[in-house]
């Protein structure tokens, strides 16, 4: 993957072929461009014997390019009133269902948006758009996180309205999401009743991440060894303030409280800034 | 593999520094990797071998700087070392944590000719 770039050397993909079209997001390169071709000509340039090693201090952190294009779409969500957040969470913990069935809601009443990311297929972002609710697929080939610089692309296509919430869909992973900030408002971590209570412990990094986990698949709870009160507890060890909420895709249970949060945390970053209506 | 995404924004910085500070071959990179990062100094020198095959910085020396974790105790103002995010203030027990030091993810210098 081309790192100036992030669109890559054929691995990322948002939908429609186009693999990388408008220049948002660029801003914080100045000089992006699409040519860089790692390792040609420079290892051989130096000329033995002349060469004079020098020291140079850097203390440039790694994910400098990526704070600075995440930091780019968070003045862009700014600026339109937009409230994103991104979903985290391991593999089939129930994302999409979640989303699904919160947009049933959400996506009647306020204008949404989703952004679907995903190693191969377009699965997800169909099954988004069956609501009636416009979704991008991104896929990112073997990468196993969306960074600022996808979600930027993203955005130039999805153009969502002024005052609208844009929903996020991380590849499923519970490790490296936690480290690319993409601008988002807050980041969701999602767990299943079906993985277990120590998840939080065992993925420190992105409880500590996340300012809200959904417990999903309560339906499940009277069949699995689940215990809500040690995944809670386990998850305000890494994180005191955590909000958790439990939820049920299936059931719709606790549905109700997340779409309150959800809007209750909007209005608390936008005050004042009512969110867009479906119609308008 | 996250760490090889890591190398790549490596490699990216080595190459935006290169042509700003006219260099064409990087001899060592001095990291500072965090025991907070999430990240694992094993697989960051296999990425890193991987990644800059062939390139400005391929054959450069590694060396990984892992500073200690440090955190502040909201309940009890005790500041000290911790080996993770969810371990015990240990004089109090408390779990409201500030993190101060561990999370770092830097390029601290490189050796360039
Ligand atoms: N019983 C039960 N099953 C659920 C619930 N939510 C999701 N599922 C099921 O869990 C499976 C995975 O759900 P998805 O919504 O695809 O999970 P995901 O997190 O989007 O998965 P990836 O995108 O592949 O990471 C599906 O078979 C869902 O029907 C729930 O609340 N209860
Ligand atoms: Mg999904
Ligand atoms: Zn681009
Ligand atoms: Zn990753
Ligand atoms: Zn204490």
């Amino acid at each position: 993957m081309c790192t100036v770039c992030g669109c890559g050397s054929g691995e990322t993909r948002i939908e429609d072929g186009t693999k990388h079209a408008l220049g948002y997001g660029h801003e914080a390169t100045p000089d992006h461009s699409h040519h860089h071709h790692y390792g040609a000509g420079d290892a051989g340039a130096s000329v033995p014997g002349m060469s004079q090693s020098r020291l140079i201090q850097l203390e440039q952190d790694i994910l400098s390019k990526n704070n600075s294009y995440a930091d780019t779409n968070r003045r862009y969500f700014a600026e339109h009133g937009i409230f994103a957040l991104n979903l985290v969470s391991s593999p089939g913990s129930g994302k999409t269902s979640l989303l699904v069935e919160t947009l049933k809601k959400l996506g009647k009443t306020h204008a949404c948006y989703v952004i679907e990311g995903d190693q191969q297929t377009t699965n997800d972002a169909d099954r988004i758009r069956e609501t009636g609710v416009p979704a991008l697929q991104i896929n990112t080939g073997k990468g196993c996180h969306l960074d600022g610089h996808m979600i930027g692309h993203a955005l130039e296509r999805l153009t969502p309205k002024d005052g609208a919430y844009v929903f996020i869909e991380n590849v499923g992973n519970l490790v490296c999401p936690a480290a690319f900030d993409l601008g988002e408002a807050h980041k969701v971590a999602i767990l299943s009743v079906t993985e277990g209570e120590d998840k939080p412990l065992k993925y420190p990094d992105m409880f500590a991440a996340a300012d809200v986990m959904l417990l999903n698949k309560t339906d499940l709870l009277p069949y699995v060894d689940f215990d809500v009160e040690i995944a809670t507890a386990n998850a305000r060890k890494i994180n005191p303030e955590i909000n958790v909420l439990t939820v049920s895709a299936q059931s719709g249970d606790g549905l109700e409280d997340w779409i309150d949060w959800i809007g209750t945390a909007r209005a608390k970053l936008f005050a004042g800034y009512a969110a867009t209506d479906a119609a308008e | 593999m996250h760490e090889m995404s890591l190398c790549e924004n490596i490699l990216g910085i080595l190459l935006d520094e290169a042509a700003s500070q006219n260099f064409s071959k990087v001899d060592r990179v001095c990291l500072e990797v965090g025991p907070l990062s999430g990240v694992e100094p094993e697989a960051l020198r296999f990425g890193f071998d991987v990644v800059t095959r062939g390139s400005l910085a391929d054959g450069a020396q590694l060396d990984i700087f892992e500073p200690q974790a440090t955190a502040t105790c909201a309940a009890c103002g005790t500041t000290a070392v911790i080996q993770d995010r969810f371990d015990p203030c240990p004089s109090c027990g408390s779990h409201l944590l500030q993190i101060k030091t561990g999370e770092e993810l830097r390029i601290k210098e490189l050796e360039v000719s």
